[in-house]
Parts: C-alpha cells; sequence; structure tokens
C-alpha cells in the first residue's frame, strides 16, 4: 500500500515530477534527524485506488544541510520547505521564495527548535531581524493592518490589507502566532500519551487528527482494527463534520447581519455538542477515537439527529431565500479551479472551486462502498459555493452516520488484539483522514522501544491559507470577514 | 402659566431623550433578542454598561487633539439641543419659533462630522476608514431629509417643524396624500442610515472591517465611550421621535395646559416604543446589504424623497 524509496538527493526533482504529473498529490514532508546525518520524506498520494509513495532523501553528516527545491513544481512544496527551513535549518536550495514562514522576527537567530542539540527555548537574543510587509504604492493606495488580536472569540493572526478605496489590492496574511511545538512534543511519549495531543493540533477537529495519528501508529505497529471499531470510527467522524458545518453557517449568516439564523444554528448545534457528550463523554468528541479501536458510551439518537437534519436543512434554505443574504454571497471573494488546484486546496474550500477531492474516497480506512457516499461540489468558488457545499456535506454526513451506526452496539470499547511488536526496526506509518476541513496526513515514525520518535500531523489549513488572499483579490474589505468565515482556516492546526 | 408649562416641555423633552434613549436602545434589542428565541440581556442593559464605562479611567490615545476629546461631547450637545427644538411633546414652547428643520438637520450633521473628525483624528486606519465611510453615507443622506423636509413645508409653507406639525394634527389629509406618505418613505430610509442600523450597518458586530459607525469610535474606552454610546441613543431616539411628530402628530400638546402635556408625555412613549419594536422586528428579517449596495439604496430614499417634493407641487395645486 506504501511504497518508501530510498533516493539520492540529486534524484529528487525528477521523481517528485514523474509522481506529481502522474496523478499524485504531496501531502507531507518531513525531515528526521537520524543517527547518520538528515533524512527528508515526501510523501505523495493518490488514489482511488489508495496509492502512497514515499521518497526519502538522507543526507549524510559532511554533505550540506540544504535539498533541491521543489517549489517550481508544486506550491505546497515550496511551503513545506520554506517550515523545514525555519524549524530544521534545512535550506532548499534555489528556493524562488525564500522567505521565513513560521519564524517570526524575534526568534534568535540560528536557533532552529526541531534539532536535538536545540535544547529548551532560550531567551529572546539577537533577533533575526526586521521583516518587512510588502508596501503597495501608487496614488491613494493605504493599509489597514488588523490584529493579531481581533474583536471576536478567533485566534490570532495579523492581516495587512493594501487597499485604494474599499478594494483590496494585496492582502498578506502572517500568521505562525500560535507556535506550540506539537511536533516536539511529541518525541519521546508513549502511543497513549501522544493521543490527547492529536486530539489538541486543533481543537475543533479532535476526531480527525486522532484518527489520522490512530491510523499511523496502527500501520507503524501492525495493528488490525476489528471493522466494528473502524466503522465507529467513521460515524464519530461526521459527527464532528455535522457540528462545525452548522456552527459556521449559522456565523456565515451573522456575518452578513442575518442574526436569527445564527441564533438557530448555534441552537442546533449546542443539541449536536450534548449528542457528542452522550456518546463519547466529552462534546467536543475527545476519547472516541483511540490507538487500536473506538471507545462509545452509547449510540447517537437517530430520531434526533433526524429532527436536527431537518432543522439545518430548513436554516439553509431559510438564508438561501433571503435575497439579500443571497445577494451577498454571491460572487463572493471568488477562488477559480485553476488557482485552487495550483495551491493545492483540500476539503470543502476545493470541492466549491471544481475539485471533488475527498480522503473518503481516495483513502478510505474502512468500506465506504455501500454507503452511497456522494461528494458534493460546486464550481463557482465563491462563498455562496462554499455555503452550499457544506449545507449539502450535512446531508451526506447525516446519511453516513445512519450507515455506520448500524451494526454497533454501545456501550462499546472496541480494541484490536496487541501486536507482536518487538521488532527493532524503525516503524513507520501513515493516517490519511478527511476531517471536517479536509484531509489531514499524519506521518508516525515509532522508535524500537515503542515510544514515538516522530509525529508529523498536517491540517489542511496548510493547504488552504494561501487561497485566502488569492480570493479576496478585488473583493471589497468589508467582505473580508465573510470571506474569512466561509474558509473557516486553523490557525493552531496550521501552526503546530 | 403658559411659559412654565413650555419650559417644562422644553425640558421633559431633553431629560426624557437623555434619560429614555439607553432604555429604548435596550428594548429594542430585547425585542429583538425575543424574537431570535433569546433571552435578552434585559432593557436596562444600555444603562448597566454606561454605569460601568463611567467608573473606568480615562484614556486617550496618544498624539490625538482636540478634535478627538471634544467629539463625545459635542455629539451629545447637538443632540440635547435638538431635542430642545423638535416639537416631541408640546408645539408650544419658548423655542417654537426657532425649530427650523433645517436647523435640526444640521445639528444632528454637525455630530457625525465631529465624530468624523475624531475617527481620523486617531490616526488609525480604522478611525480614517470608518469616517470615510460615514462620510460616504452622510453625503447621501442629507438630500434626502432636506427634500422630505420640503416636501413637508410646502402644504404647510414654512419649514418650522412646531409649526408643520401643529397643521397635521389639525389636517390629517395632509400626511395620507402621496406626499406626505412618500416622504415618510424616504425619511424612515435615512433615519436607518443615519443611526447606523441594518441594512446599512450593523450596530451589533464585532468584525472591525464591516464596521460604518462602530469604526470611527473603535480609540474611544471609559467615560468618553460612555458619551458615544448615550449619543449614539440619543440620536436614535431623536430621529425615532422625529418621525413620530411629523407623521403621527396626533397627541402632541399644541397649547399650554397641563394635563396636555401628560398626556403627550405618554403617548410619546408609548410611540417610540412601538416604533423601536417595529424596527427590531424589520431588523431580524433583514440583512446588511454590501456595502456598495449601500449608495442605491439611499439613491432610491433620493428618489422618494424627489416624488413627494413634486408630488407635493402637483397635486396640492402650489405652484
Amino acid at each position: 500500500m506504501r511504497n518508501t524509496h530510498d533516493i539520492d538527493v540529486t534524484e529528487l526533482p525528477q521523481r517528485a515530477e514523474e509522481l506529481l504529473t502522474g496523478g499524485h498529490r504531496l501531502a507531507l514532508v518531513a525531515a528526521h534527524h537520524d543517527e547518520h546525518g538528515l533524512r527528508v520524506v515526501y510523501l505523495f498520494v493518490a488514489g482511488p485506488p489508495d496509492t502512497r509513495t514515499e521518497l526519502h532523501v538522507r543526507l549524510a553528516p559532511n554533505q550540506p544541510e540544504a535539498v533541491p527545491t521543489l517549489a517550481h513544481l508544486s506550491f505546497p512544496a515550496g511551503r513545506f520547505e520554506r517550515e523545514m527551513r525555519d524549524l530544521f535549518g534545512i535550506v532548499p536550495l534555489d528556493h524562488p521564495l525564500p522567505r521565513r514562514l513560521v519564524r517570526h522576527f524575534h526568534w534568535p537567530r540560528g536557533w532552529y527548535p526541531m534539532r536535538p542539540q536545540a535544547g529548551p527555548t532560550p531567551a529572546f537574543g539577537e533577533q533575526e531581524g526586521p521583516y518587512p510587509f510588502l508596501e503597495v504604492e501608487g496614488d491613494g493606495v493605504y493599509e489597514i493592518p488588523v490584529g493579531p488580536v481581533h474583536a471576536g472569540l478567533i485566534e490570532p493572526g495579523h492581516f495587512r490589507f493594501s487597499v485604494v478605496g474599499e478594494t483590496i489590492l494585496k492582502l498578506k496574511a502572517r500568521l505562525w502566532f500560535v507556535h506550540r511545538g506539537v511536533e516536539k512534543l511529541f518525541q519521546g511519549r508513549s502511543v497513549a500519551a501522544g493521543l490527547p495531543l492529536a486530539e489538541r493540533i486543533s481543537g475543533d477537529t479532535a476526531v480527525g487528527h486522532a484518527l489520522a495519528y490512530c491510523l499511523a501508529v496502527e500501520e507503524a505497529t501492525g495493528t488490525e482494527v476489528p471493522l466494528e471499531a473502524q466503522n465507529a470510527r467513521a460515524m464519530l467522524l461526521e459527527l464532528e463534520r455535522i457540528h462545525n458545518h452548522v456552527a459556521d453557517l449559522g456565523m456565515l449568516c451573522n456575518d452578513v447581519g442575518h442574526g436569527i439564523l445564527n441564533a438557530h444554528a448555534q441552537r442546533v448545534r449546542e443539541q449536536l455538542l450534548r449528542l457528542n457528550k452522550e456518546v463519547t463523554g466529552h462534546r467536543l468528541l475527545r476519547g472516541g477515537v483511540v490507538p487500536g479501536g473506538a471507545a462509545l458510551h452509547a449510540l447517537p439518537d437517530l430520531v434526533r439527529l433526524k429532527a436536527i437534519g431537518e432543522d439545518i436543512r430548513e436554516i439553509a434554505d431559510l438564508a438561501l431565500g433571503h435575497s439579500t443574504v443571497h445577494d451577498r454571497f454571491t460572487g463572493t471573494a471568488i477562488l477559480h479551479t485553476e488557482a485552487a488546484r495550483t495551491i493545492g486546496c483540500l476539503g470543502y474550500v476545493a470541492r466549491a472551486s471544481g475539485l471533488g477531492a475527498d480522503a473518503r474516497i481516495t483513502h478510505p480506512f474502512t468500506p465506504y462502498d455501500d454507503t452511497r457516499l456522494t461528494v458534493p461540489v460546486h464550481d463557482s468558488g465563491d462563498v455562496l459555493a462554499r455555503f452550499l457545499v457544506r449545507a449539502e456535506e450535512i446531508d451526506v454526513s447525516l446519511a453516513l452516520i445512519e450507515h455506520f451506526t448500524e451494526g454497533l452496539s454501545a456501550p462499546m470499547a472496541v480494541l484490536a488484539p496487541p501486536s507482536a511488536s518487538g521488532t527493532t526496526t524503525l516503524r513507520t506509518g501513515v493516517g490519511l483522514v478527511e476531517g471536517w476541513r479536509g484531509s489531514i496526513t499524519t506521518r508516525v515514525e515509532l522508535a524500537p522501544d515503542g515510544t514515538l520518535a516522530r509525529v508529523k500531523p498536517v491540517d489542511p489549513s496548510f493547504f488552504n491559507w494561501p487561497a485566502l488572499p488569492v480570493a479576496l483579490a478585488d473583493t471589497i474589505v468589508p467582505d473580508f470577514p465573510l470571506t474569512n468565515k466561509s474558509f473557516n482556516l486553523s490557525y493552531a492546526g496550521n501552526d503546530l | 402659566m403658559s411659559t412654565a408649562v413650555g419650559y417644562a416641555a422644553v425640558a421633559g423633552q431633553v431629560v426624557l431623550v437623555g434619560a429614555g434613549a439607553p432604555v429604548v436602545t435596550g428594548w429594542m434589542r430585547q425585542v429583538r433578542a425575543r424574537l431570535e428565541g433569546r433571552a435578552g440581556a434585559g432593557v436596562l442593559q444600555p444603562w448597566r454598561d454606561a454605569r460601568k464605562l463611567l467608573r473606568k479611567e480615562p484614556i486617550t490615545p496618544v498624539g490625538t487633539g482636540p478634535a478627538f476629546r471634544t467629539a463625545p461631547a459635542l455629539l451629545v450637545a447637538t443632540t440635547a439641543v435638538a431635542a430642545a427644538l423638535v416639537p416631541l411633546l408640546s408645539t408650544d414652547t419658548p423655542v417654537s419659533s426657532h425649530a427650523d428643520l433645517i436647523l435640526v438637520v444640521a445639528l444632528i450633521a454637525l455630530g457625525t462630522m465631529a465624530l468624523a473628525l475624531a475617527g481620523l483624528d486617531t490616526g488609525t486606519a480604522f478611525g480614517g476608514m470608518g469616517a470615510s465611510r460615514e462620510m460616504t453615507v452622510a453625503a447621501l443622506v442629507e438630500p434626502t431629509i432636506l427634500l422630505s423636509v420640503f416636501a413637508l413645508s410646502i402644504p404647510a409653507g414654512t419649514t418650522n417643524i412646531p409649526a408643520i406639525v401643529s397643521g397635521a394634527a389639525h389636517e390629517p389629509a395632509r400626511l395620507a396624500s402621496p406626499a406626505g406618505l412618500l416622504a415618510t418613505a424616504a425619511l424612515a430610509v435615512a433615519v436607518l442610515a443615519e443611526t447606523g442600523r441594518i441594512p446599512v450597518d450593523n450596530p451589533s458586530t464585532h468584525l472591525e472591517l464591516t464596521m460604518i459607525h462602530e469604526a470611527m469610535v473603535l480609540e474611544y474606552a471609559g467615560p468618553d465611550l460612555a458619551l458615544v454610546e448615550l449619543g449614539a441613543q440619543m440620536r436614535l431616539t431623536l430621529l425615532l421621535g422625529l418621525l413620530s411628530s411629523l407623521f403621527v402628530p396626533w397627541g402632541i400638546a399644541t397649547g399650554s395646559s397641563w394635563v396636555a402635556l401628560g398626556v403627550a408625555l405618554v403617548l410619546f412613549a408609548a410611540k417610540i416604543c412601538l416604533l423601536g419594536a417595529v424596527l427590531a422586528a424589520a431588523e431580524v428579517f433583514w440583512a446588511k446589504v454590501r456595502l456598495f449596495r449601500v449608495p442605491e439604496l439611499l439613491a432610491g430614499s433620493f428618489l422618494l424623497a424627489l416624488l413627494a417634493v413634486t408630488a407635493s407641487y402637483f397635486l396640492s395645486g402650489v405652484s
């Protein structure tokens, strides 16, 4: 299922190009510090059928810490390389945009947190120096700086608008204010202790990240998870999708000043959160997915879910039937298909721009064949399309929950039998999950003693953030909050 | 005796608008909350907010000048003067002869102007952005207000508000005329825009980038903010009062009797509560239009005002 190729550093661009032109997408780039120098893993995935190809590039200790860039082949690759440079100090050679990504200007110069010898965070010393914004010059062009602290209860991010009149000429988003060092925190933990961390990579995606982590760990340990547990996981994944989608549908209405639909959407969300608590004991579904299986306190009440589904449908219909709301959504912040493809967008952002990728189809972890899973796709790329995709996904999710709940019993705690471990080789695994924001990729390497040697999670937000400024070109400033909400990207999941 | 009633009426108007405005805002929020299925914070919440703000220390941003510091007081003062002039309770007051509609509109515009200058004075992007948007809206609203005023003043033959109001109270046919109805509609839209309500502005938003009025006053804190909020609430009450005086003038005291004044007071409170409830209910069903659609909306109201003027020329036979 997963092919691993050890290649020489000079082969990398050619091999990557072959894979990318062959229909693969770059899902993950992770650097590793082995005993004998550096190793960079490039994970390419395609599907269906589920295909995963890894390229391992080893750099001997006497070689310079540099790899040839893939930025000209794949836009996400360029961003992974910049992240790697900031955290590991591995230089992408001939990178077209060699600017910092993760590192704010107060980070100490020459300190790379992911290196083994990095040690504890040093005091702020000699700074990396200024990191200026590109200034757009011209008659009547002015800048609006927003954030990183915002008026609402949202995560921190700084946005710099260059505006003429009310039209946005350029938007630069500077994120990375919430760097917690998640990847470093994983190292050395036991598999069980890694789970709470995975659930907190992005608080609203507890199931998605936990599941990707568990799938990766299970592949690494050779654990066969029973079908019943996999179906329970698939059900939890859809529960998470619904409560996030419905909250955002309401907030999109609130952002155009139509508060009543938000009040009702939040009412429905509260019902869902209470249902979640009954099912897993946690309102955000933590503790439902565990390494080797799943644990349920109760099964979701399908009668109540049906009523909730009808409520949501009514809310969505009322929003779309309101001429002003419909007008505000239509044609706002269009992300064209070609731009979405080049940037490598995932999830509902991609599906609203005509790209129908979905990890439930390309990389299923449990059979979705007889679920009649349909992936809603719209191609207008505007706020309306993103609204419609998400409203339709709720219906699909409700059908999936009904399907997967059949044959489950609760309370249940299905765990796979412990696999015969004890091999001393480095064991690796990859988990691919369609979280509510899009495809989550997590790659795990286990140390010989069974602890986590390296965990690299990638949230879809990492791929989708660059699409936001592209969609906003020529949009007016007052439509930015609406657009931002329609993307609803994670700051914490992006930053790690 | 008559002057005593008159002075009492003027004082009553100012006190009523000043003290009642936060309650009106609280009432509208409460109506809206209940209609949306929420519990709401209670009618007195704006007063509680004001008390909280007044207890805080005054802070002004570095580099701001007199425009920023005087704007809150100027806003409240202009609104208070306008509240004294507009015949909310009585048409027969010592200041009646000065209560020109154009003067009232100018006083309101002066308050808007003061806030816009304060927004610019802060030197922040939001202040400037809010001021620019507010001025764009104001520039489109002023002509509408003036034109609907002309439409109303043509049958009365004067722009003196007490004269228009008492004329309409004695001759209701003026209000039911096409000119009266068109002017009502035009002025209602203008009031929505001037007070920053949905569909033009959203007073309850937290999104800085979509704000118009709130963006200008983002830098205010403590007692200054309390004044700014009071000023905005007073303007809303005053303009609703103006609307009701012009188009539902019945019950306003036209003579100098204490009884009539008492009746006027009760009726005024009832009218404002009703009008506020209607506006709050309407806001539940509306959504905020795109900023670039606001001029279209205001152009529409301007057209209505223009039709009102035309109608009052053609249909009333005045030439």
